[in-house]
């Protein structure tokens, strides 16, 4: 009569499991949001318990060492303000040039602000969940980065939550050109699954001439990710295949172990 | 079927992957987040019923793939894989010695884990591995085999605080007592 139980049991589980497994993506996707906002009171929980050290931290904080940050950020302000508008005046001239030249002009980009709220539990993906969702305009493959920058993509999109592939993992490939004379060009690939500030960039022209401390950016192909976004710097490189074409190592500059906030870009434009 | 540490069990494995996704303190150090699913089965499997190591299984592995970017459901097998073989071979374990549930606390910590990335490559999904999955292996088994006597530990306190304490049955009968007269 136990065994008999026990079976049972067996044979529930085994066709749940494969039940649940074998729904459509789009339902599971539902169902994995429904299912993951049971967690949202914890959420809050764990924010205010983050939050009350750094607030503790604030009410002790002398009132003049409050004064010199103010007087330092004053400071800081003013001198953002002067290049905001040597840089609205460059833009304007780049726009009358790209009128000139018949090119279509770039609308500057609409950023929205977002907290991380989980990481993956699993140690074999590289992805966290913000709280922005489509209430907030979010849709599918919106890029996602910090002022260091480019983090990852946005990979699915609930009412009030987002799930963020970061740079590194399988499923995040990221078109990317060197900032040399010769622009080359390749994929950034995965990553190791314990460093996540290495990725390998591969595709590389078999002749690309790379050094170490090389800026590497976006290339606006493949159609997720603007043209120019930064990602990092050339580690080292080594020819495989015989030569045929070459592998990089890169550090990213945006540190995917410590995001607390991160920026999504809502108007991503891929002209050139 | 415990109904007090049915709930205990499964409020734990929803408090532990909810602390896996939002506390990444061991991942900052080490690279690797440890996974209390296992451990939790061991002690579901060791102390509770079929009934609880399923609801664990189920509920367990849809909240921690509702937070992962795994398809959902695929933790439910390789957790209940686990709970059930050691809960089928349940009279054949030693429960209350320590260096049991600390081999199978390892054990589980190993196997779940592996059996997860097996059915994720079944699936034909591409989860990253690569030499840094051995160290990850290696850290997950390792904390899993530390955190079982802890979690044993925490589980034994919940009972003994909350649970109907077995009655102590005195030798004392009221028409047994010997009534003494003046000598």
């Amino acid at each position: 009569m136990f065994r008999k139980k026990q079976y049972l049991a067996l044979g529930a589980v085994t066709l749940l499991a494969l039940l649940i497994f074998s729904l459509p993506p789009r339902v599971t996707g539902h169902l994995k949001l429904a299912v993951g906002s049971l967690f949202l009171p914890l959420f809050g929980l764990a924010n205010t318990s983050q939050q009350l050290p750094a607030d503790l931290a604030d009410s002790v904080l002398p009132r003049r060492e409050l004064l010199q940050q103010i007087d330092r950020l004053r400071r800081q302000n003013e001198q953002l303000q002067v290049q905001t508008v040597q840089t609205a005046a460059i833009a304007r001239e780049n726009d009358q040039l790209h009128s000139l030249l018949g090119w279509q002009q770039q609308a500057p980009w609409k950023l929205k602000l977002a907290n991380v709220v989980t990481r993956d539990p699993a140690n074999w993906w590289h992805t966290v969940q913000i709280d922005l969702g489509s209430r907030d305009g979010l849709r599918e493959n919106l890029p996602v980065l910090t002022a260091e920058g480019l983090v990852g993509r946005v990979a699915f999109v609930g009412y009030t939550r987002a799930q963020v592939v970061l740079i590194g993992d399988p499923n995040c490939r990221v078109s990317a050109l060197v900032d040399n004379p010769a622009h080359d060009t390749g994929i950034l690939n995965a990553g190791g699954p314990v460093d996540t500030s290495l990725v390998e960039m591969t595709y590389l022209s078999g002749r690309a001439s790379l050094k170490p401390g090389q800026n590497v950016f976006t290339s606006g192909l493949g159609g997720v990710f603007p043209k120019g976004i930064p990602i990092g710097q050339v580690v080292d490189s080594r020819p495989v295949e015989f030569g045929l074409y070459t592998e990089a190592r890169v550090k990213l500059s945006a540190d995917l172990g410590a995001l607390e906030q991160v920026w999504v870009i809502l108007n991503p434009q891929f002209n050139q | 079927m415990n109904l007090l540490q049915t709930t205990l069990v499964l409020a734990v494995a929803f408090i532990a992957v909810f602390g896996e996704a939002t506390f990444p303190v061991l991942r900052h150090w080490l690279g690797v987040q440890v996974d209390l699913l296992p451990v939790l089965m061991v002690y579901a499997a060791l102390s509770t019923d079929i009934l609880t190591v399923s609801l664990l299984a189920v509920l367990g592995g849809l909240w921690f793939d509702a937070l992962s970017a795994n398809p959902l459901g695929i933790s439910i097998l390789p957790l209940y894989a686990v709970g059930f073989l050691m809960c089928f071979r349940n009279d054949l374990i030693q429960r209350e010695m320590a260096f049991a549930r600390l081999v199978l606390g390892t054990v589980a910590s190993a196997v779940v884990p592996a059996l997860s990335v097996l059915c994720l490559l079944t699936a034909g999904k591409q989860p990253l591995l690569g030499w840094g999955t051995i160290w990850q292996w290696l850290v997950m088994t390792a904390g899993g085999a530390a955190a079982t006597p802890l979690v044993f530990a925490l589980f034994d306190w919940c009972n003994r605080a909350l649970g109907y304490q077995p009655r102590i049955e005195t030798s004392f009968r009221p028409d047994r007592e010997i009534r003494r007269g003046r000598i």
